[in-house]
Protein backbone atom coordinates (compact mmCIF):
# COMPACT_ATOMS: atom_id res chain seq x y z
CA UNK A 1 0.00 0.00 0.00
CA UNK A 2 1.06 4.00 -0.82
CA UNK A 3 1.25 5.37 2.60
CA UNK A 4 2.94 8.93 1.44
CA UNK A 5 5.10 10.23 4.62
CA UNK A 6 5.69 13.64 3.03
CA UNK A 7 3.94 16.25 1.56
CA UNK A 8 1.85 15.23 -1.37
CA UNK A 9 1.20 18.76 -2.37
CA UNK A 10 3.00 18.31 -5.55
CA UNK A 11 1.59 14.73 -6.33
CA UNK A 12 -2.13 15.88 -6.10
CA UNK A 13 -4.83 17.18 -8.77
CA UNK A 14 -4.49 20.12 -7.43
CA UNK A 15 -6.22 19.49 -4.19
CA UNK A 16 -4.89 20.09 -0.87
CA UNK A 17 -4.61 17.67 1.50
CA UNK A 18 -7.78 16.51 3.50
CA UNK A 19 -7.91 14.83 7.03
CA UNK A 20 -10.09 11.72 7.28
CA UNK A 21 -11.57 10.86 10.88
CA UNK A 22 -8.59 8.47 12.40
CA UNK A 23 -6.62 11.56 11.93
CA UNK A 24 -4.23 10.20 8.83
CA UNK A 25 -3.23 12.59 6.38
CA UNK A 26 -4.53 10.97 3.20
CA UNK A 27 -2.20 11.96 0.13
CA UNK A 28 -3.43 12.65 -3.44
CA UNK A 29 -1.34 10.19 -4.58
CA UNK A 30 -3.11 7.35 -3.40
CA UNK A 31 -6.19 8.68 -5.73
CA UNK A 32 -3.67 9.51 -8.26
CA UNK A 33 -2.66 5.28 -8.03
CA UNK A 34 -6.07 4.48 -7.52
CA UNK A 35 -7.64 6.30 -10.55
CA UNK A 36 -4.58 6.88 -12.50
CA UNK A 37 -5.57 3.16 -14.39
CA UNK A 38 -9.45 4.41 -15.20
CA UNK A 39 -8.39 8.03 -16.13
CA UNK A 40 -5.59 7.34 -18.55
CA UNK A 41 -7.80 4.68 -20.27
CA UNK A 42 -10.86 7.04 -20.45
CA UNK A 43 -8.51 9.51 -21.36
CA UNK A 44 -6.72 8.33 -23.96
CA UNK A 45 -10.12 6.89 -25.59
CA UNK A 46 -11.52 10.26 -25.85
CA UNK A 47 -8.49 12.00 -26.94
CA UNK A 48 -6.92 9.89 -29.18
CA UNK A 49 -9.82 9.02 -31.75
CA UNK A 50 -11.34 12.75 -31.18
CA UNK A 51 -7.87 14.52 -32.13
CA UNK A 52 -7.73 11.93 -35.26
CA UNK A 53 -11.32 12.91 -36.26
CA UNK A 54 -10.37 16.26 -36.33
CA UNK A 55 -7.34 15.68 -37.98
CA UNK A 56 -8.76 13.34 -40.77
CA UNK A 57 -11.79 16.06 -41.59
CA UNK A 58 -9.61 18.46 -43.36
CA UNK A 59 -7.41 15.85 -44.62
CA UNK A 60 -7.68 14.46 -48.72
CA UNK A 61 -7.86 10.95 -47.47
CA UNK A 62 -9.65 8.39 -49.36
CA UNK A 63 -8.80 4.36 -48.17
CA UNK A 64 -8.88 3.00 -51.80
CA UNK A 65 -6.95 6.33 -53.99
CA UNK A 66 -3.69 6.61 -52.13
CA UNK A 67 -3.28 9.54 -54.59
CA UNK A 68 -6.13 12.13 -52.76
CA UNK A 69 -3.85 13.27 -50.48
CA UNK A 70 -2.83 16.61 -49.07
CA UNK A 71 -4.74 19.47 -46.32
CA UNK A 72 -8.19 19.81 -47.70
CA UNK A 73 -8.93 22.47 -45.37
CA UNK A 74 -12.63 23.42 -45.49
CA UNK A 75 -13.40 21.20 -48.12
CA UNK A 76 -15.01 18.22 -46.53
CA UNK A 77 -16.92 19.98 -44.52
CA UNK A 78 -18.31 22.22 -47.81
CA UNK A 79 -18.52 19.60 -50.08
CA UNK A 80 -20.36 17.22 -46.59
CA UNK A 81 -22.87 20.53 -45.91
CA UNK A 82 -23.62 21.16 -49.90
CA UNK A 83 -24.64 17.48 -50.22
CA UNK A 84 -28.23 17.37 -49.71
CA UNK A 85 -27.89 13.59 -48.36
CA UNK A 86 -26.42 15.05 -45.91
CA UNK A 87 -29.38 17.07 -45.45
CA UNK A 88 -31.67 14.34 -45.78
CA UNK A 89 -30.27 12.54 -43.29
CA UNK A 90 -30.05 15.08 -40.86
CA UNK A 91 -33.76 15.33 -41.38
CA UNK A 92 -34.09 11.54 -40.74
CA UNK A 93 -31.96 11.56 -37.83
CA UNK A 94 -34.08 14.73 -36.07
CA UNK A 95 -37.22 12.94 -37.30
CA UNK A 96 -36.65 9.35 -35.66
CA UNK A 97 -35.07 10.82 -32.26
CA UNK A 98 -38.00 13.15 -32.04
CA UNK A 99 -40.77 10.33 -32.53
CA UNK A 100 -39.07 7.67 -30.93
CA UNK A 101 -38.85 10.65 -27.67
CA UNK A 102 -42.60 11.21 -27.79
CA UNK A 103 -44.01 8.22 -27.89
CA UNK A 104 -41.48 6.59 -25.59
CA UNK A 105 -41.58 9.07 -22.89
CA UNK A 106 -45.38 10.13 -23.17
CA UNK A 107 -46.01 6.04 -23.25
CA UNK A 108 -43.84 5.69 -20.63
CA UNK A 109 -44.95 7.81 -18.08
CA UNK A 110 -48.47 6.72 -18.72
CA UNK A 111 -47.37 3.02 -18.22
CA UNK A 112 -45.32 3.61 -15.31
CA UNK A 113 -48.72 5.17 -13.66
CA UNK A 114 -50.18 2.13 -15.33
CA UNK A 115 -48.07 -0.38 -13.75
CA UNK A 116 -47.79 1.52 -10.32
CA UNK A 117 -51.64 0.47 -9.71
CA UNK A 118 -52.14 -2.38 -7.46
CA UNK A 119 -53.41 -5.10 -10.16
CA UNK A 120 -53.06 -9.18 -10.42
CA UNK A 121 -49.67 -10.72 -11.57
CA UNK A 122 -48.37 -7.68 -11.21
CA UNK A 123 -44.78 -8.32 -11.20
CA UNK A 124 -44.90 -10.76 -14.02
CA UNK A 125 -46.73 -8.10 -16.04
CA UNK A 126 -43.55 -6.00 -15.30
CA UNK A 127 -41.26 -8.25 -16.83
CA UNK A 128 -43.13 -8.55 -19.53
CA UNK A 129 -43.48 -5.15 -20.71
CA UNK A 130 -39.93 -3.78 -19.73
CA UNK A 131 -38.42 -7.37 -21.89
CA UNK A 132 -37.92 -5.73 -25.54
CA UNK A 133 -35.05 -3.20 -23.76
CA UNK A 134 -32.94 -6.42 -23.44
CA UNK A 135 -33.32 -7.68 -26.64
CA UNK A 136 -30.22 -7.27 -28.80
CA UNK A 137 -31.07 -4.44 -31.56
CA UNK A 138 -30.43 -6.63 -34.11
CA UNK A 139 -32.97 -9.59 -33.26
CA UNK A 140 -35.72 -6.91 -32.21
CA UNK A 141 -35.71 -5.51 -35.92
CA UNK A 142 -35.29 -8.20 -37.75
CA UNK A 143 -37.72 -10.02 -36.25
CA UNK A 144 -40.29 -7.29 -36.59
CA UNK A 145 -39.09 -7.04 -40.11
CA UNK A 146 -39.86 -10.26 -41.03
CA UNK A 147 -42.07 -12.34 -39.10
CA UNK A 148 -44.82 -9.14 -38.04
CA UNK A 149 -44.07 -6.41 -40.70
CA UNK A 150 -43.93 -8.88 -44.09
CA UNK A 151 -46.28 -8.32 -46.48
CA UNK A 152 -47.24 -11.30 -47.04
CA UNK A 153 -46.26 -13.92 -44.47
CA UNK A 154 -46.25 -11.13 -41.38
CA UNK A 155 -48.84 -11.20 -38.79
CA UNK A 156 -49.57 -7.61 -39.46
CA UNK A 157 -50.38 -8.90 -42.96
CA UNK A 158 -52.72 -11.55 -41.52
CA UNK A 159 -54.87 -8.99 -39.26
CA UNK A 160 -54.88 -5.95 -41.96
CA UNK A 161 -56.81 -9.34 -44.40
CA UNK A 162 -58.67 -10.29 -41.14
CA UNK A 163 -59.79 -6.87 -40.59
CA UNK A 164 -60.33 -5.81 -44.44
CA UNK A 165 -57.89 -3.02 -43.97
CA UNK A 166 -55.28 -2.66 -46.95
CA UNK A 167 -51.90 -4.71 -46.74
CA UNK A 168 -49.07 -2.14 -45.75
CA UNK A 169 -46.09 -3.13 -47.28
CA UNK A 170 -44.06 -1.16 -44.39
CA UNK A 171 -40.54 -0.94 -45.46
CA UNK A 172 -41.38 -0.23 -49.21
CA UNK A 173 -43.84 2.15 -48.54
CA UNK A 174 -42.70 3.53 -45.23
CA UNK A 175 -39.48 2.80 -44.21
CA UNK A 176 -38.59 5.81 -41.56
CA UNK A 177 -42.14 5.10 -39.81
CA UNK A 178 -41.23 1.48 -39.77
CA UNK A 179 -38.27 1.86 -38.19
CA UNK A 180 -39.33 4.33 -35.71
CA UNK A 181 -41.96 2.37 -34.36
CA UNK A 182 -39.12 -0.91 -33.82
CA UNK A 183 -36.91 1.51 -32.04
CA UNK A 184 -39.82 2.57 -29.98
CA UNK A 185 -40.91 -0.67 -29.08
CA UNK A 186 -37.07 -1.30 -28.15
CA UNK A 187 -36.68 2.29 -26.20
CA UNK A 188 -40.31 2.56 -24.54
CA UNK A 189 -39.36 -0.22 -22.08
CA UNK A 190 -36.26 1.96 -20.88
CA UNK A 191 -38.45 5.04 -20.26
CA UNK A 192 -40.86 2.85 -18.21
CA UNK A 193 -38.16 1.13 -16.08
CA UNK A 194 -36.80 4.36 -14.81
CA UNK A 195 -40.23 6.20 -14.74
CA UNK A 196 -41.37 3.17 -12.68
CA UNK A 197 -38.80 3.28 -10.44
CA UNK A 198 -39.04 7.17 -9.81
CA UNK A 199 -42.68 6.83 -9.19
CA UNK A 200 -42.21 4.83 -6.48
CA UNK A 201 -41.07 7.01 -4.66
CA UNK A 202 -43.62 9.31 -4.56
CA UNK A 203 -45.16 9.99 -1.22
CA UNK A 204 -48.46 8.24 -1.03
CA UNK A 205 -49.71 10.64 1.65
CA UNK A 206 -49.36 13.33 -0.60
CA UNK A 207 -51.67 11.57 -3.27
CA UNK A 208 -53.68 10.77 -0.30
CA UNK A 209 -54.15 14.31 0.96
CA UNK A 210 -54.76 15.09 -2.24
CA UNK A 211 -57.57 12.98 -3.08
CA UNK A 212 -59.15 13.95 0.35
CA UNK A 213 -59.02 17.54 -0.73
CA UNK A 214 -61.32 16.25 -3.70
CA UNK A 215 -58.83 16.33 -6.54
CA UNK A 216 -59.77 13.74 -9.44
CA UNK A 217 -57.32 11.44 -10.63
CA UNK A 218 -56.24 13.51 -13.51
CA UNK A 219 -55.49 16.42 -11.11
CA UNK A 220 -53.34 13.91 -9.10
CA UNK A 221 -51.95 12.73 -12.36
CA UNK A 222 -50.80 16.53 -13.40
CA UNK A 223 -50.19 18.57 -10.34
CA UNK A 224 -48.08 15.95 -8.06
CA UNK A 225 -47.06 12.83 -10.27
CA UNK A 226 -45.72 14.42 -13.16
CA UNK A 227 -43.92 17.56 -11.07
CA UNK A 228 -42.47 14.52 -8.90
CA UNK A 229 -41.33 13.10 -12.32
CA UNK A 230 -39.80 15.86 -13.88
CA UNK A 231 -36.18 14.97 -12.89
CA UNK A 232 -36.65 11.49 -14.16
CA UNK A 233 -37.94 12.08 -17.28
CA UNK A 234 -35.72 14.83 -18.37
CA UNK A 235 -33.07 12.43 -17.75
CA UNK A 236 -34.62 9.90 -19.82
CA UNK A 237 -34.75 12.25 -22.69
CA UNK A 238 -31.11 13.59 -22.55
CA UNK A 239 -29.73 9.50 -22.37
CA UNK A 240 -32.55 8.15 -25.16
CA UNK A 241 -31.37 11.12 -27.49
CA UNK A 242 -27.89 10.06 -26.88
CA UNK A 243 -28.56 6.82 -28.07
CA UNK A 244 -31.19 7.45 -30.09
CA UNK A 245 -28.72 10.29 -32.56
CA UNK A 246 -26.61 7.01 -33.91
CA UNK A 247 -29.09 4.29 -34.01
CA UNK A 248 -27.39 2.21 -36.06
CA UNK A 249 -28.10 -1.79 -36.32
CA UNK A 250 -31.78 -1.17 -36.96
CA UNK A 251 -31.27 0.66 -40.01
CA UNK A 252 -28.48 -1.69 -40.93
CA UNK A 253 -30.31 -4.75 -40.84
CA UNK A 254 -33.81 -3.37 -42.07
CA UNK A 255 -33.66 -0.94 -44.75
CA UNK A 256 -30.11 -0.44 -45.73
CA UNK A 257 -30.74 3.56 -45.50
CA UNK A 258 -33.13 3.17 -48.66
CA UNK A 259 -35.07 3.49 -50.53
CA UNK A 260 -32.95 6.09 -51.72
CA UNK A 261 -32.12 7.50 -48.93
CA UNK A 262 -35.54 7.07 -47.22
CA UNK A 263 -34.25 6.10 -43.82
CA UNK A 264 -30.50 7.25 -43.45
CA UNK A 265 -29.98 9.03 -40.31
CA UNK A 266 -26.74 10.86 -39.51
CA UNK A 267 -24.70 7.64 -38.00
CA UNK A 268 -25.56 5.55 -41.29
CA UNK A 269 -24.60 8.32 -43.45
CA UNK A 270 -21.02 8.60 -42.06
CA UNK A 271 -21.21 4.73 -42.16
CA UNK A 272 -21.83 4.77 -46.24
CA UNK A 273 -19.03 7.57 -46.41
CA UNK A 274 -16.47 5.57 -44.59
CA UNK A 275 -17.02 2.14 -45.21
CA UNK A 276 -18.74 1.95 -48.33
CA UNK A 277 -17.05 5.03 -50.20
CA UNK A 278 -13.85 4.78 -48.09
CA UNK A 279 -13.77 8.14 -47.78
CA UNK A 280 -12.13 9.33 -44.43
CA UNK A 281 -11.77 13.00 -44.43
CA UNK A 282 -15.39 12.87 -45.71
CA UNK A 283 -16.54 10.61 -43.08
CA UNK A 284 -14.81 12.53 -40.21
CA UNK A 285 -16.10 15.81 -41.31
CA UNK A 286 -19.29 13.92 -40.77
CA UNK A 287 -18.51 12.94 -37.49
CA UNK A 288 -17.50 15.86 -36.35
CA UNK A 289 -20.72 17.55 -36.99
CA UNK A 290 -22.23 14.33 -35.17
CA UNK A 291 -20.11 14.93 -32.05
CA UNK A 292 -21.41 18.62 -31.81
CA UNK A 293 -24.79 17.52 -32.08
CA UNK A 294 -24.24 14.90 -29.14
CA UNK A 295 -22.31 17.49 -27.27
CA UNK A 296 -25.03 20.30 -26.91
CA UNK A 297 -27.52 17.37 -25.44
CA UNK A 298 -24.82 16.21 -23.13
CA UNK A 299 -24.17 19.55 -21.58
CA UNK A 300 -27.51 19.76 -20.35
CA UNK A 301 -27.06 16.09 -19.18
CA UNK A 302 -24.30 16.64 -17.67
CA UNK A 303 -25.48 19.48 -15.85
CA UNK A 304 -28.51 17.80 -14.36
CA UNK A 305 -26.31 15.08 -13.41
CA UNK A 306 -24.34 16.84 -11.60
CA UNK A 307 -27.36 19.50 -9.78
CA UNK A 308 -28.29 15.86 -8.21
CA UNK A 309 -24.49 14.83 -6.79
CA UNK A 310 -24.57 17.77 -4.65
CA UNK A 311 -27.57 16.93 -2.90
CA UNK B 1 -68.43 -7.27 -6.20
CA UNK B 2 -67.23 -4.25 -4.17
CA UNK B 3 -66.26 -1.17 -6.75
CA UNK B 4 -62.26 -1.12 -6.08
CA UNK B 5 -62.35 -5.15 -6.89
CA UNK B 6 -64.02 -3.56 -10.00
CA UNK B 7 -61.25 -1.33 -10.74
CA UNK B 8 -59.08 -3.79 -10.09
CA UNK B 9 -60.27 -6.25 -12.01
CA UNK B 10 -60.40 -3.72 -14.82
CA UNK B 11 -56.45 -2.45 -14.04
CA UNK B 12 -55.60 -6.16 -14.41
CA UNK B 13 -57.34 -6.16 -17.73
CA UNK B 14 -55.62 -3.43 -19.42
CA UNK B 15 -52.28 -3.66 -17.97
CA UNK B 16 -51.93 -7.47 -19.13
CA UNK B 17 -53.35 -6.35 -22.12
CA UNK B 18 -50.45 -4.24 -23.02
CA UNK B 19 -47.77 -6.26 -21.51
CA UNK B 20 -48.98 -8.96 -24.09
CA UNK B 21 -48.89 -6.53 -26.64
CA UNK B 22 -45.52 -5.33 -26.05
CA UNK B 23 -44.20 -8.76 -25.02
CA UNK B 24 -45.90 -10.25 -28.58
CA UNK B 25 -42.48 -10.05 -30.77
CA UNK B 26 -40.40 -12.02 -28.46
CA UNK B 27 -43.06 -14.55 -27.63
CA UNK B 28 -43.65 -15.20 -31.97
CA UNK B 29 -39.80 -15.25 -32.00
CA UNK B 30 -39.78 -17.80 -29.39
CA UNK B 31 -42.60 -19.42 -30.55
CA UNK B 32 -41.57 -19.22 -34.33
CA UNK B 33 -38.17 -21.20 -33.48
CA UNK B 34 -40.11 -23.90 -32.25
CA UNK B 35 -41.68 -24.60 -35.90
CA UNK B 36 -41.22 -25.84 -39.25
CA UNK B 37 -39.60 -23.37 -41.90
CA UNK B 38 -43.04 -24.29 -43.53
CA UNK B 39 -44.83 -23.58 -40.83
CA UNK B 40 -43.71 -20.47 -39.77
CA UNK B 41 -44.92 -18.57 -43.13
CA UNK B 42 -47.82 -19.75 -42.24
CA UNK B 43 -51.13 -17.69 -43.68
CA UNK B 44 -53.18 -17.80 -41.24
CA UNK B 45 -50.07 -17.53 -38.60
CA UNK B 46 -50.28 -21.13 -36.62
CA UNK B 47 -50.32 -20.54 -33.17
CA UNK B 48 -50.98 -24.47 -31.97
CA UNK B 49 -48.92 -26.43 -34.46
CA UNK B 50 -46.53 -29.91 -33.25
CA UNK B 51 -42.99 -28.19 -31.70
CA UNK B 52 -40.32 -29.06 -33.48
CA UNK B 53 -36.72 -28.35 -32.71
CA UNK B 54 -35.23 -28.45 -36.09
CA UNK B 55 -35.07 -24.90 -36.51
CA UNK B 56 -32.51 -25.18 -33.26
CA UNK B 57 -31.01 -28.34 -34.80
CA UNK B 58 -30.27 -26.83 -37.71
CA UNK B 59 -29.18 -23.63 -36.17
CA UNK B 60 -26.54 -25.57 -33.91
CA UNK B 61 -25.40 -28.10 -37.06
CA UNK B 62 -23.85 -24.66 -38.47
CA UNK B 63 -20.28 -24.70 -37.15
CA UNK B 64 -19.85 -21.28 -36.60
CA UNK B 65 -22.88 -21.02 -34.71
CA UNK B 66 -21.17 -22.10 -31.53
CA UNK B 67 -18.09 -20.11 -32.67
CA UNK B 68 -20.10 -16.86 -32.59
CA UNK B 69 -21.31 -17.65 -29.27
CA UNK B 70 -18.30 -17.94 -27.97
CA UNK B 71 -16.85 -14.84 -29.04
CA UNK B 72 -20.08 -13.09 -27.55
CA UNK B 73 -19.35 -14.61 -24.01
CA UNK B 74 -15.68 -13.80 -23.90
CA UNK B 75 -16.02 -10.12 -25.39
CA UNK B 76 -18.73 -9.52 -22.83
CA UNK B 77 -16.98 -11.14 -20.35
CA UNK B 78 -13.76 -10.36 -21.21
CA UNK B 79 -14.44 -6.61 -21.09
CA UNK B 80 -16.46 -6.47 -18.04
CA UNK B 81 -13.95 -8.43 -16.04
CA UNK B 82 -11.56 -5.66 -17.22
CA UNK B 83 -13.44 -2.95 -16.40
CA UNK B 84 -14.22 -4.31 -13.06
CA UNK B 85 -10.31 -4.61 -11.98
CA UNK B 86 -9.91 -0.77 -13.45
CA UNK B 87 -13.19 0.51 -11.96
CA UNK B 88 -13.44 -0.90 -8.60
CA UNK B 89 -9.96 0.90 -7.36
CA UNK B 90 -10.86 4.01 -8.82
CA UNK B 91 -14.67 3.84 -7.39
CA UNK B 92 -12.81 2.80 -3.81
CA UNK B 93 -10.88 6.39 -3.99
CA UNK B 94 -13.96 8.32 -4.97
CA UNK B 95 -16.36 6.85 -2.40
CA UNK B 96 -13.75 7.01 0.14
CA UNK B 97 -10.97 9.38 -0.75
CA UNK B 98 -13.31 12.62 -1.75
CA UNK B 99 -11.45 15.69 -2.86
CA UNK B 100 -12.86 18.77 -4.63
CA UNK B 101 -11.56 17.21 -7.69
CA UNK B 102 -13.74 13.93 -7.26
CA UNK B 103 -17.13 15.62 -8.54
CA UNK B 104 -15.06 16.92 -11.81
CA UNK B 105 -13.91 13.80 -12.04
CA UNK B 106 -16.92 11.79 -12.61
CA UNK B 107 -18.83 14.46 -14.14
CA UNK B 108 -15.96 14.28 -16.76
CA UNK B 109 -16.05 10.45 -17.31
CA UNK B 110 -19.67 10.53 -17.69
CA UNK B 111 -19.29 12.90 -20.60
CA UNK B 112 -16.38 10.77 -22.42
CA UNK B 113 -19.73 8.36 -22.94
CA UNK B 114 -21.51 11.55 -25.21
CA UNK B 115 -19.00 10.84 -27.70
CA UNK B 116 -21.02 9.39 -30.41
CA UNK B 117 -19.01 6.11 -31.41
CA UNK B 118 -20.06 6.83 -35.25
CA UNK B 119 -18.17 10.45 -34.64
CA UNK B 120 -14.49 8.11 -34.15
CA UNK B 121 -15.99 5.33 -36.37
CA UNK B 122 -12.96 5.99 -39.03
CA UNK B 123 -9.99 6.66 -35.97
CA UNK B 124 -10.85 3.50 -34.46
CA UNK B 125 -11.14 1.48 -37.22
CA UNK B 126 -7.56 2.89 -38.73
CA UNK B 127 -5.78 2.54 -35.61
CA UNK B 128 -7.25 -1.01 -35.33
CA UNK B 129 -6.34 -2.04 -39.32
CA UNK B 130 -2.72 -0.99 -38.09
CA UNK B 131 -2.36 -2.66 -35.23
CA UNK B 132 -4.13 -5.51 -36.48
CA UNK B 133 -6.93 -5.31 -33.82
CA UNK B 134 -9.56 -5.64 -36.79
CA UNK B 135 -11.97 -8.48 -36.50
CA UNK B 136 -9.85 -9.65 -33.08
CA UNK B 137 -11.22 -10.64 -30.15
CA UNK B 138 -8.99 -8.64 -27.93
CA UNK B 139 -9.94 -5.72 -30.10
CA UNK B 140 -13.85 -5.44 -29.28
CA UNK B 141 -12.63 -6.30 -26.39
CA UNK B 142 -10.86 -3.29 -25.31
CA UNK B 143 -13.81 -1.08 -27.03
CA UNK B 144 -16.55 -2.28 -24.97
CA UNK B 145 -14.26 -2.32 -21.78
CA UNK B 146 -13.74 1.68 -22.71
CA UNK B 147 -17.12 2.00 -23.61
CA UNK B 148 -18.73 0.49 -20.55
CA UNK B 149 -15.83 2.00 -17.93
CA UNK B 150 -17.72 5.32 -16.50
CA UNK B 151 -21.24 2.86 -16.33
CA UNK B 152 -18.75 0.84 -14.02
CA UNK B 153 -17.33 3.28 -12.21
CA UNK B 154 -20.26 5.47 -11.20
CA UNK B 155 -22.64 2.27 -10.44
CA UNK B 156 -19.54 1.12 -8.08
CA UNK B 157 -19.04 4.79 -6.95
CA UNK B 158 -22.83 5.03 -5.75
CA UNK B 159 -22.47 1.71 -4.42
CA UNK B 160 -19.46 1.99 -2.40
CA UNK B 161 -20.85 5.43 -0.89
CA UNK B 162 -23.91 3.50 0.83
CA UNK B 163 -21.04 1.70 2.94
CA UNK B 164 -20.65 2.88 5.97
CA UNK B 165 -17.10 4.68 6.56
CA UNK B 166 -16.96 3.50 9.68
CA UNK B 167 -16.94 0.21 9.09
CA UNK B 168 -13.91 0.66 6.90
CA UNK B 169 -12.77 2.66 9.74
CA UNK B 170 -13.18 -0.20 11.77
CA UNK B 171 -11.09 -2.30 9.92
CA UNK B 172 -8.17 0.17 9.44
CA UNK B 173 -8.07 0.30 13.45
CA UNK B 174 -7.84 -3.60 13.21
CA UNK B 175 -4.77 -2.76 10.89
CA UNK B 176 -5.80 -3.32 7.78
CA UNK B 177 -4.35 -1.80 4.74
CA UNK B 178 -5.96 -0.66 1.60
CA UNK B 179 -5.86 -3.92 -0.14
CA UNK B 180 -7.09 -6.24 2.57
CA UNK B 181 -9.55 -3.30 3.37
CA UNK B 182 -11.11 -3.57 0.05
CA UNK B 183 -10.61 -7.33 -0.62
CA UNK B 184 -12.10 -8.31 2.78
CA UNK B 185 -14.06 -5.64 3.70
CA UNK B 186 -15.59 -3.55 0.57
CA UNK B 187 -15.93 -6.31 -1.77
CA UNK B 188 -18.13 -9.14 0.34
CA UNK B 189 -20.15 -5.54 1.57
CA UNK B 190 -21.07 -4.91 -1.76
CA UNK B 191 -21.07 -8.20 -3.60
CA UNK B 192 -24.33 -7.81 -4.54
CA UNK B 193 -23.73 -4.69 -6.19
CA UNK B 194 -20.70 -5.01 -7.77
CA UNK B 195 -22.79 -8.59 -9.63
CA UNK B 196 -25.25 -6.25 -10.93
CA UNK B 197 -22.60 -3.78 -11.83
CA UNK B 198 -20.68 -6.51 -14.00
CA UNK B 199 -24.00 -8.04 -15.22
CA UNK B 200 -25.50 -4.49 -16.60
CA UNK B 201 -22.14 -4.39 -18.42
CA UNK B 202 -22.06 -7.64 -19.81
CA UNK B 203 -25.66 -6.85 -21.14
CA UNK B 204 -24.84 -4.20 -22.73
CA UNK B 205 -21.65 -5.51 -24.12
CA UNK B 206 -23.40 -7.93 -25.42
CA UNK B 207 -26.44 -6.30 -27.00
CA UNK B 208 -23.65 -3.40 -28.54
CA UNK B 209 -23.98 -3.28 -32.54
CA UNK B 210 -22.12 -0.41 -33.74
CA UNK B 211 -18.83 -1.44 -32.91
CA UNK B 212 -19.44 -5.20 -33.72
CA UNK B 213 -20.96 -5.00 -37.76
CA UNK B 214 -18.02 -2.41 -38.26
CA UNK B 215 -14.86 -3.97 -36.14
CA UNK B 216 -15.37 -7.38 -36.89
CA UNK B 217 -16.02 -9.64 -40.04
CA UNK B 218 -15.83 -13.32 -38.88
CA UNK B 219 -13.01 -14.17 -36.85
CA UNK B 220 -14.60 -12.35 -33.70
CA UNK B 221 -17.81 -11.88 -34.70
CA UNK B 222 -20.25 -12.07 -31.96
CA UNK B 223 -23.74 -13.14 -32.03
CA UNK B 224 -25.16 -9.48 -33.12
CA UNK B 225 -23.13 -10.02 -36.07
CA UNK B 226 -24.40 -13.63 -36.52
CA UNK B 227 -28.10 -12.42 -36.50
CA UNK B 228 -27.32 -9.82 -38.61
CA UNK B 229 -26.60 -12.09 -41.19
CA UNK B 230 -30.10 -12.88 -41.67
CA UNK B 231 -30.65 -9.51 -43.19
CA UNK B 232 -30.03 -11.38 -46.75
CA UNK B 233 -32.53 -13.32 -46.45
CA UNK B 234 -31.85 -16.82 -48.19
CA UNK B 235 -34.45 -19.22 -48.76
CA UNK B 236 -36.88 -19.73 -45.92
CA UNK B 237 -35.27 -18.76 -42.59
CA UNK B 238 -37.42 -17.80 -40.39
CA UNK B 239 -37.71 -20.52 -37.82
CA UNK B 240 -33.63 -21.00 -38.27
CA UNK B 241 -33.88 -16.71 -37.12
CA UNK B 242 -36.20 -17.35 -34.62
CA UNK B 243 -34.27 -20.11 -32.78
CA UNK B 244 -31.02 -18.11 -33.21
CA UNK B 245 -32.16 -15.05 -31.91
CA UNK B 246 -34.09 -17.07 -28.97
CA UNK B 247 -30.63 -18.57 -28.18
CA UNK B 248 -29.10 -15.18 -28.47
CA UNK B 249 -31.38 -13.85 -26.34
CA UNK B 250 -32.36 -15.44 -23.37
CA UNK B 251 -29.19 -15.36 -20.92
CA UNK B 252 -29.83 -11.61 -21.17
CA UNK B 253 -33.26 -11.20 -20.88
CA UNK B 254 -32.99 -13.48 -17.80
CA UNK B 255 -29.60 -10.77 -16.43
CA UNK B 256 -31.86 -8.50 -17.19
CA UNK B 257 -35.16 -9.33 -15.33
CA UNK B 258 -32.61 -10.14 -11.89
CA UNK B 259 -30.50 -6.71 -12.37
CA UNK B 260 -33.40 -4.11 -13.20
CA UNK B 261 -33.59 -2.43 -10.23
CA UNK B 262 -29.79 -1.60 -9.76
CA UNK B 263 -29.40 -1.16 -13.64
CA UNK B 264 -31.87 2.10 -13.25
CA UNK B 265 -29.12 3.54 -11.01
CA UNK B 266 -26.69 2.56 -13.60
CA UNK B 267 -28.34 3.71 -16.54
CA UNK B 268 -29.29 7.01 -14.98
CA UNK B 269 -26.12 7.78 -13.85
CA UNK B 270 -27.72 7.42 -9.97
CA UNK B 271 -30.16 10.45 -10.82
CA UNK B 272 -32.84 8.08 -10.43
CA UNK B 273 -32.85 5.68 -7.80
Amino acid sequence: MIRPHFPTRFLQWGTPMRERTSGRTVGGFRNLFLQGPAVTLLLLWMLVPLGMTLWFSFQRYNLINPMISGFAGWDNYTYLLTDPALWTAMGNTLLLVGWVLAISVIGGTLLAVLFQQEFFGRGIARLLVIAPFFVMPTVGALVWKNMLMHPVNGVFAWLSNLLGLPVIDWFSSMPLTSIIIIVSWQWMPFALLILLTAIQSLDDDQVEAARMDGAGPLAIFWFITLPHLKRAISVVIMIEMIFLLTIFAEIFVTTSGGPGLASTNLAYFIYIRALLDFDVGGASAGGVIAIILANIVAIFLIRTVAKNLET
Amino acid sequence: MNPTMTKKLLLTLLAWGIALIVFFPIFWMVLTGFKTEGEAVATPPSLFFEPTLAGYNEVMARADYLKFALNSIVISFGSTLLALIVAIPSAYSMAFLPTKRTQGTLLWMLSTKMLPPVGVLMPVYLLFRDMGLLDSQLGLTIVYMLMNLPIVVWMLYTFFKDIPKDILEAGRMDGAGTLQEVLYLLLPLTLPGIASTGLLSVILSWNEAFWSLNLTTSDAAPLTAFIASFSSPEGLFWAKLSAASTLAIAPILIFGWMTQKQMVRGLTFGAVK
